[in-house]
């Protein structure tokens, strides 16, 4: 890369280690040597768990797996924002270039009262499957559907569903939530399918049913705070959450 | 042995409804009797999961992510094809199936082409109905775009995010059946094993990847949705968890792999940038729509700013080589392409791997604006990764693995050689012959998932007993005891190498002999050089934690040790297959011209092979390939 500094930096982690679910966990220190800019962050964690291995010593375990920022795998909450803050940008697709040389970097799981730690920066968030079991769905058998232009979505309309689907159930909103609450994703799920006509027949129920869902899980009410749409790696709108609320207006009126 | 596909007879137009009218039929009573194994819950298997959990089987699903909303397939940028013909500019079933027949240089089977054209409209309306939010115009019709290698636009598209959408489309549907109960889903579960009894697919052993059980699931049937292989290269356009273990564990239980060789790689990826690159990003081939691959003429320009090469200095290479589609040409070719003009010095950025994909042209005609509703998602994520504005300055690109066109061998039915085991999607040899077009692996996992196995499975359910099978078996305890003992032995070898290490060297190994030109000689190099890549991990490979517990490294040696085998496998068939086709490109086979020169002769055949042991001997077994509908033509771009 012609225009890039080459000069690589040496960090400190500072990371949260926990054997198991029901181990306590404590922030332990690495140091992460010669860290080139151009180096996504997980590669740099990846460095340093090469450094482990090689003494013997257990590496740190995460989630990943596309490292391009699609798949919703990766969660690790960087010196206390989800993802690391850096705007639209999920922590697979943070990049070094973001930190100098000599920076302390705290590294830490997804907290939520829904999420329990399975181990070190990896959590369970089969929560989040749960709501959407709950009815985050058109309920179309497979076959014998009409013609894909049969009816008309207007161009303003499917936006506004592309919008709201783009979340990639990553969780990040309610980590940065201090409710816990996973309402931005529930709403991003009801605000899509509410806009389509396929969606609107079982709008009613389904708000219903994810809403419910949400409390049964152990996720917190929402409180108006609007750090999840901060800590959102895709951008994804606190309007669905206002549009979740008529959604749910609407039902109980029905 | 001749292999035979089982592929209906008469008029290629009436094979798929003939032949869905010949199957037999289960009685809908007795569907929930019949329990199947679907390993994988991307778009081939997440469909067909759903739609089988749907007609009311008992189905048990599988996936090494957290959730099955995170299979692969959400990476997919670009689109799906389907012959829907709504911009009425000439497109077709056949047409669709002509172009894939040709596209894959004739190395694919007539009728199961054909049947993917056939079924490709009806996912379209599929997708519609789960509230996919496809692009469309301003009247509320569906948008469609022309992608990689068609002259007609019969791309459908969701912003940039298209395998994204589809799949969650999917994982709608799958999340309602497991609602229902049809369907029991098991996350963070990897299938170690298949269980073969009496020569009949009847379960898998897994490994419990949170707490490290290890157990058998067994069923009247197994399909495998697993996805594709080229991580073999270490890097590339793949999620890190993609691997072959799901298919190698089933070929060393007995079922064919077929055109390991048949590997795609990708025009445009961003280039590497150092050693501790860990994958590849691809950036859509919809790019090549509006954007123009150029190198500098003169190799001294290569290191100047573009900016500063003067418009007559610049080599737009595809264009000159291919004047009719020009920057569309398919991706095997524009690699190529790419390749070639690196090779010659006059490639750009580090290490002089990369061309430009310049958007100056079309940001003048049509304005940013445009380009940015077409593209945003993919110029914000090269500048993430390359701290460079797309809009301002040319990409930089570079070709990487990304695609497998080979996979487990299938009948029409899509069942293995092995009775009993199914094989869906990408994990498949199927459609795609020796090169896939852009926007058909969508359509083929969702083909396969929604419209193909929901029949021909039941074709096969029907003629067996359900239940027919049992835990207690001596098969199941000893594939429960060799998982084990395989792990153990990782554990103890206590060596000086990580896994990772080992894996990189075998990816050098892969991309410089067995990557985009291939030769006699360098493909003897990697098969004397993988068996030693194996060795060394058997000998001196080091694993720290335990097994009972969450074990990344496990997880990735498991899947390392898999690639150390396969590497082999794959080595061969392309050194097995003396021509060039589609992806497949062997130096002694070209045109004078560079062209890729087919041998129709001797090599008009599917290779499958049967495994004999680690290190053996595999045997080879053909299918004849037969074209009566597409004339056998030399496949020409220009
Ligand atoms: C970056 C990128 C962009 C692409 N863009 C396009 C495009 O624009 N258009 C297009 O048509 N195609 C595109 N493709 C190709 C296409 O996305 C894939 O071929 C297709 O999605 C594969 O679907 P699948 O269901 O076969 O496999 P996957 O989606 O890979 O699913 C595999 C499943 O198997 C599971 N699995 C794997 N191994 C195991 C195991 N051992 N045990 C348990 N579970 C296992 C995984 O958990 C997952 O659920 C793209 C591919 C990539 C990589
Ligand atoms: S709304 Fe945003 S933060 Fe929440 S799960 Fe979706 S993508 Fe992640
Ligand atoms: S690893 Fe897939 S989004 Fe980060």
């Amino acid at each position: 890369m012609s225009d890039h500094t080459t000069n690589t930096m040496n960090l400190t982690l500072h990371v949260w280690r926990q054997k198991g679910p029901n181990a306590t966990g404590k922030l332990e220190t690495y140091e992460a040597k010669h860290i080139s800019p151009d180096m996504s962050f997980l590669e740099m964690v990846d460095e340093v768990n090469e450094t482990l291995i090689k003494k013997g010593a257990d590496p740190i375990a995460f989630d990943h797996d596309c490292r391009e920022g699609i798949c919703g795998m990766c969660s690790q909450v960087v010196n206390g924002v989800p993802h690391g803050g850096q705007d639209r940008t999920t922590v697979c697709q943070l990049h070094m270039r973001s930190f100098k040389d000599g920076d302390n970097i705290f590294i830490e799981p997804w907290r939520a009262r829904a999420f329990p730690v399975i181990k070190d920066l990896v959590v369970d968030r089969s929560a989040l499957d749960t709501i959407i079991q709950a009815g985050g769905y058109t309920s179309c058998h497979t076959g014998g559907i009409p013609d894909g232009n049969a009816l008309l979505i207007p161009k303003p309309e499917a936006d506004y569903a592309m919008d709201a689907a783009e979340c990639i159930g990553c969780g990040a909103c309610v980590a940065g939530c201090p409710n816990g609450s996973a309402m931005l994703f529930t709403s991003a799920k009801v605000a899509q399918l509410a806009a389509l006509p396929q969606g609107r027949a079982e709008a009613a129920v389904r708000v219903n049913a994810m809403t419910e869902a949400l409390k049964d899980c152990g996720f917190g009410n929402c409180t108006n705070h609007y750090e999840c749409q901060a800590s959102c790696p895709k951008g994804v709108d606190v309007k669905f959450i206002a549009k979740l609320n008529r959604e749910y207006l609407k039902a109980l009126a029905n | 042995m001749i292999l035979d596909g089982k592929c209906p007879t008469g008029p290629i137009e009436t094979t798929w409804d003939k032949h869905r009218f010949d199957l037999k039929l289960v009685n809908p009573a007795n569907k929930r009797k019949y329990k199947i194994i679907m390993v994988g819950t991307g778009l081939a298997g997440g469909a067909a999961a759903a739609s089988l959990g749907e007609l009311g089987y008992n189905v048990e699903a599988f996936c090494y992510q957290d959730s099955p909303r995170r299979a692969h397939s959400i990476a997919a940028q670009g689109g799906i094809n389907a012959a829907k013909n709504y911009p009425n500019d000439g497109d077709s079933i056949y047409r669709l199936f002509y172009d894939t027949i040709k596209g894959g240089d004739f190395r694919a089977r007539e009728a199961d082409v054909w049947r993917l054209a056939q079924v490709s409209n009806n996912i379209i309306d599929q997708c519609v109905a789960q509230g996919v939010p496809f692009a469309r115009d301003y009247a509320g019709y569906l948008d469609n775009r022309s992608f990689g290698g068609a002259q007609v636009s019969r791309t459908f598209f969701a912003r940039g995010q298209t395998g994204q959408q589809l799949l969650l489309g999917a994982y709608s549907a799958l999340s309602r059946q497991i609602k229902a109960g049809t369907v029991k889903m098991f996350n963070r579960t990897e299938m170690l094993d298949l269980i073969v009894i009496d020569g009949v697919a009847k379960g898998i052993t897994v490994r419990d990847m949170v707490t490290g059980e290890i157990r058998a699931h067994m069923g009247d049937a197994v399909c495998l949705a697993t996805g594709g292989y080229v991580n073999v290269f270490y890097l590339s356009t793949n999620a890190m968890g993609c691997s072959v273990t799901a298919n190698w564990k089933a070929h060393k239980k007995g079922a064919y792999f077929a055109n390991p060789c048949y590997t795609q790689i990708h025009p445009t990826c961003i280039p590497q940038t150092g050693d501790h690159q860990s994958k590849l990003t691809l950036m859509s081939e919809s790019l090549r729509n509006d954007g123009r691959c150029w190198v500098p003429k003169k190799k001294e320009d290569c290191g100047k700013h573009p900016s500063e090469v003067a418009e007559d200095d610049r080599d737009y290479y595809l264009e000159r080589k291919y004047p009719s589609f020009g920057n569309l040409a398919p991706r095997d070719i524009a690699s190529r392409a790419a390749k070639e003009q690196c090779d010659d010095g006059r490639g750009v950025g580090p290490g002089g791997r990369g061309v430009y994909l310049d958007f100056a042209g079309s940001i003048n005609r049509l304005g940013e604006h445009t380009i940015k509703e077409r593209y945003g998602n993919l110029f914000e994520m090269y500048e993430k990764i390359t701290d460079e504005n797309g809009y301002k300055r040319p990409m930089r690109m570079y070709p990487a693995p990304h695609y497998a066109m080979g996979g487990l061998w299938v009948d029409y039915n899509l069942m293995s050689n092995v009775p009993g085991l199914f094989v869906l999607g990408e994990a498949n040899f199927s459609v795609h012959g020796a090169n896939r077009l852009g926007a058909s692996a969508l359509m083929q996992g969702l083909a396969d998932g929604y419209f193909v196995i929901p029949y021909t499975i039941g074709g096969y359910l029907a003629g067996i007993k359900p239940g027919d099978y049992s835990l207690d078996h001596a098969e199941v305890k000893k594939s429960i005891e060799d998982v084990k003992a395989t792990n153990n032995k990782m554990f103890a070898l206590k060596g000086k190498k990580t896994v990772s290490e080992i894996y990189r060297a075998l990816g050098k190994v892969m991309w410089e002999n067995v990557g985009m030109a291939r030769s006699d000689e360098s493909l003897k190099n990697a098969l004397k050089e993988i068996p030693k890549l194996r060795e060394e991990f058997w000998t001196n490979v080091n694993i720290s934690g335990e097994g009972g517990e969450m074990n990344q490294q496990l997880e990735n040696a498991g899947r390392v040790a898999d690639f150390l085998e396969f590497a082999e496998l794959l080595s061969k068939d392309a050194l097995t297959r003396e021509e060039s086709c589609g992806g497949h490109f062997r130096v002694e086979h070209q045109m004078p011209d560079g062209e890729a020169m087919r041998n129709d002769a001797d090599f008009c055949h599917v290779a499958a092979w049967e495994f004999k042991g680690v290190g053996n001997e595999p045997e080879l077994h053909k299918e004849p390939l037969k074209f009566d509908n597409v004339h056998l033509a030399v496949r020409s771009y220009k």
